[in-house]
């Protein structure tokens, strides 16, 4: 096509701007890969994809949203804690390999695992020597204290994990560096020397490795230390530190002169430069990705679902595309607290008369969807066991027979009606609802589907339990993702009744179940992560047994590999592409 | 002449006044009223696996427990006077105009919407000298060669125009012009023009158009009609008759007489447009003050609500000013009644 075709073609286009989509999908029909390995779908799911030790390059990332905080001590995303090692270097981190060896941890700024004694309430880590900050000074193991203990201050870092103020025996009425200045945390936290740090728990925890992998661990000098402007300027540990950061519109990271690889066996620092827009429209952030113009996406979500159609049936496009699964199970919780549903028969009902395939299909499909649960655990997580309770048969639709005989022995034979509640800003969700309310019709539940804003979601309505009980929600549209791929971050904020208030706020709407918070507290003291797994596949198999879960799918989401990029691949850690790898052709 | 503009001020500032109580009213008051608690509302202000314990902190260190009214002086004195923020390791001075902190991220508002306003300005700006000539151009010539294809194409097209909402129009011209034909900038490339003058308009000239296409449709509609009715008056066949040249008599008498209402939209459009464009911004991916309103709606963040809200309603209400004061000036009419 001429350059004055072309423009024609243009001109006809901009008047009639009808064709904008099919031009959208065009523009990659142009290009042709030239990658030197194979492009195909899932080529970076287990394997690395176009590997290559090249330097150099700037990589251009875009966020759809704001960073939730470039501080390590307070930021809570998953994409924000596998970008963050960029910068900083935590006390362990996942491995950086594809397959499942990335859900082993391994040392980083540590030496080595942690080693625990007094049967897991104490554990003590080593710190390598000769890791310096941006300014040239040495990290010593007083700085990761520091950074441990200003993280607990909720005051100045409410977004942040609370794992660490739950589980350190720290002073009573201790409020943070900042406002218990001087106070005595030995009792929590010592450094005997430089490079020794010990953390002491109130009780045993097996899996405290775990919180030594959260960016909370990566140190923070005191003396530059600025509360909540430190997300202004974080000092940076590793390969990459801030050159600006214009905060909610973009930032750049440059090398950090300082790093040493012979310290961090770990990072490949490959390009030379990483430039990061905030809040980009999403729509437009696919185009760019998919036209070559941007190399990552780094939300790691996936396409958008008006981008599915410029993917799937493409095959060029498909190729640079992988299908991850995540440690996000999509749920409905069935709440005993609101009758009839206090009768398990009532529950087992909608156990069976929920159409599966409906619900894959709310959720965006096999691909952008994820695919059918019939557990809690999603298979990246260990202990994940496959097993089907409420059997509906090959076609995933229901089974009607067993649904209408549960209601029998609930003494319900003609149904009954409650509540369904979603997050009214959340598409998937609504379809969903409106999916169970036509499969439950079959046997004669009728579901009234009630919308609510999702910032209010579990604080207001459907995880405030008095408000549950009073308007009959009998079900509740939910979804959890597993701060890291360990039974004890899917399940603890899902299915231990303690974490349930009054006053609303938990993510845990219906399970209250004695004998799984027993069998939590077993497998949290348990330092043994052989003897862990298995409690909790019973502890899943609990809880699906008293029907007060309804799974939906196993979390997946559709990437697509950013045009010239190398060492592609999917870190199961993260369930998206391991961004200390990657490299620019 | 002063009593009128007076006047005209005191009204703007009550308006201001009365805008930023109601507005408080809606996000402080009427979640109380339809129950919640301090406790429920400091929940959407910590991270999901937050504690009771952390949720009162959190609840306490943004002010929930004191009554409404002290919330609302606590605020609106913070705009005058200035502010405290514990920022954790210190306290520091939040100067005036303090418009407070961000709830979700703990930042001063102030310094990020001053940040986020020449954004929007030479987007509003320059979309609409685009509109304003383009628009005006393409009506007086439609007018004056009335039924021709000309007319016809150009009505079409300004009726697809106003039609055709900015997140469809803005999309597809950036699939045509930024990704397939690689004429324009790609969505998000915004440069400042201190920083770079020929990149900041190379970012911004296909959301100009894109935006002008939107409302230039309008006026064109407009400047047709009001030509279609001053090239009918009595006064232009006298000038026609007097022997003027005929551009003389479109120019300093049509066009004149057809201008005025035209002026006093574009006064408000400009400053609706100054409050934040929003879906243009959004679909560009403009850091402007539209995208910063919809990024503190989407996560209740209500002193960047309230910010955003009292930056726009000030633009709107001085675009009204200075409107009423054109007016004024125009017409002495308006003085004296």
């Amino acid at each position: 096509m001429t350059r004055r075709t072309r423009a024609w073609a243009a001109g006809v286009l901009a008047l009639t701007l009808g064709l904008s989509t099919a031009c959208g999908g065009e523009a990659n029909n142009d290009d042709n890969n030239t990658d030197p390995a194979k492009a195909e779908f899932n080529a970076a799911l287990t394997k690395v994809f176009n590997a290559s030790d090249k330097t150099g390059g700037t990589m251009k990332i875009a966020n759809a949203g704001d960073w939730d905080s470039l501080d390590p001590g307070e930021t809570y995303y998953g994409y924000a804690w596998n970008f963050a090692r960029l910068y900083g270097r935590s006390l362990l981190t996942w491995k950086t390999e594809p397959g499942e060896a990335g859900n082993e941890l391994v040392p980083d700024l540590a030496e080595g695992l942690g080693e625990p004694s007094e049967g897991g309430k104490t554990w003590t880590y080593k710190i390598r020597k000769g890791v310096l900050y941006e300014d040239g000074t040495e990290v010593k193991a007083a700085d990761v204290k520091h950074a441990v203990l200003r993280s607990t201050d909720k005051a100045t870092f409410p977004n942040g994990p609370a794992y660490f103020e739950g589980y350190l025996n720290l002073p009573a009425g201790y409020k943070g560096p900042y406002k218990s200045k001087g106070v005595n945390t030995d009792s929590a936290i010592e450094t005997p020397d430089d490079y020794t740090i010990v953390f002491h728990l109130k009780a045993p925890f097996g899996g405290f490795d775990y919180f030594a992998h959260m960016p909370q661990t990566m140190p923070v000098p005191a003396a530059k230390d600025t509360g909540a402007k430190y997300r202004q300027h974080v000092i940076s540990t590793g390969p990459y530190m801030f050159e600006k950061n214009e905060q909610g519109k973009s930032f750049t990271l440059v090398r950090n002169p300082k790093w040493s690889k012979d310290t961090d066996p770990l990072r490949k620092a490959l390009p030379d430069r990483y430039e990061v827009s905030l809040k980009v429209n999403a729509e437009d952030l696919d185009n760019r990705l998919l036209s070559g113009d941007l190399h990552l996406d780094v939300v790691g979500g996936g396409v958008q679902a008006a981008s599915l159609s410029k993917v799937l049936p493409k095959p060029d496009v498909k190729a640079q595309a992988d299908n991850p699964g995540s440690a996000r199970l999509w749920y409905t919780s069935i709440t005993p607290q609101v009758a009839p549903l206090d009768n398990i028969e009532c529950r087992k009902a909608i156990m069976y008369a929920a159409d599966r395939v409906g619900y894959q299909t709310a959720f965006g499909g096999e691909f952008a969807g994820g695919d059918i649960a019939t557990t809690l655990l999603p298979p990246v997580i260990p202990g994940h066991e496959k097993f089907d309770l409420y059997p509906v048969g090959g076609d995933n639709k229901g089974d009607v027979a067993k649904a209408k005989e549960a209601l029998t022995k609930c003494g319900q034979p003609n149904g009954f009606a409650t509540g369904i509640a979603y997050r009214a800003e959340r598409p998937k969700e609504k379809a969903l609802a409106e999916s169970l309310q036509q499969s439950l019709s079959r046997v004669g539940i009728k579901l009234t589907p009630k919308p609510f804003p999702q910032g209010d979601y579990f604080s207001q309505y459907a995880g405030n339990p008095p408000y549950v009980r009073t308007n009959k929600i009998g079900l509740a549209v939910n979804g959890w993702q597993a701060d890291w791929n360990d039974g004890f971050g899917f399940l603890s904020q899902i299915v231990d009744s303690r974490v349930i208030r009054e006053t609303g706020g938990s993510s845990n709407v219906s399970v209250r179940i004695p004998e799984v918070d027993q069998l939590l507290d077993k497998a949290i003291a348990e330092t043994d992560a052989a003897k862990r797994e298995p409690i909790w596949t019973e502890i899943d198999k609990r809880v699906m047994e008293e029907a007060v879960i309804l799974p939906g799918v196993y979390a997946k989401s559709l990437l697509v590999r950013g045009k010239g990029l190398t060492n592609v691949f999917v870190n199961q850690a993260y369930g998206q592409y391991d961004y200390l790898s990657l490299g620019l052709q | 002449m002063i009593t009128y503009i007076l006047r005209r001020v005191l009204a703007a500032v009550l308006l201001l006044f009365i805008v930023s109580v109601v507005t408080f009213s809606i996000f402080f008051i009427v979640p109380r009223l339809a129950g919640a608690t301090p406790e429920t509302l400091a929940t959407r202000y910590v991270g999901r696996a937050a504690t009771a314990e952390t949720v009162k902190i959190r609840a306490e260190s943004l002010g929930l427990y004191d009554p409404v009214v002290v919330q609302y002086g606590n605020w609106a004195k913070g705009i005058f006077a200035g502010a405290e923020y514990d920022y954790g390791s210190g306290v520091e001075q939040c100067p005036p105009p303090c418009f407070g902190y961000s709830f979700v991220t703990n930042q001063p508002v102030w310094p990020e919407l001053k940040d986020r306003i020449p954004v929007t300005v030479s987007l509003a700006i320059g979309a609409s000298l685009i509109w304003l000539v383009g628009g005006v151009a393409t009506g007086v010539l439609s007018a004056l060669r009335r039924g021709s294809v000309f007319d016809r194409a150009t009505m079409g097209i300004a009726l697809a125009g106003v039609s055709l909402p900015i997140f469809f129009t803005g999309l597809a011209s950036l699939a045509i012009f930024s990704y397939w034909l690689g004429w324009t900038a790609p969505g998000g490339s915004y440069t400042d023009f201190t920083a770079n003058p020929a990149k900041w308009a190379y970012a911004l000239i296909l959301p100009w158009i894109t935006l002008a296409f939107l409302y230039a449709a309008g006026y064109a509609r407009l400047t047709r009609a009001g030509m279609l009715d001053t090239m009918g008056e009595d006064y232009v066949r006298t000038a026609r008759a007097k022997g003027l040249a005929e551009r003389t008599v479109i120019v300093k008498h049509g066009l004149r007489g057809a201008l005025t209402p035209i002026i006093t939209i574009f006064g408000l459009d400009v400053g609706l447009l100054l409050g934040g464009a929003v879906l243009t911004e959004k679909t560009f991916s403009l850091p402007g003050v539209g995208k910063y309103a919809i990024d503190a709606i989407v996560n209740n963040d209500l002193p960047k609500v309230m910010g955003v809200t009292m930056l726009a309603a000030f633009f709107i209400v001085f675009a009204n000013l200075v409107v009423d004061l054109l007016y004024a000036v125009v017409d002495p009419r308006v003085r004296l009644s």
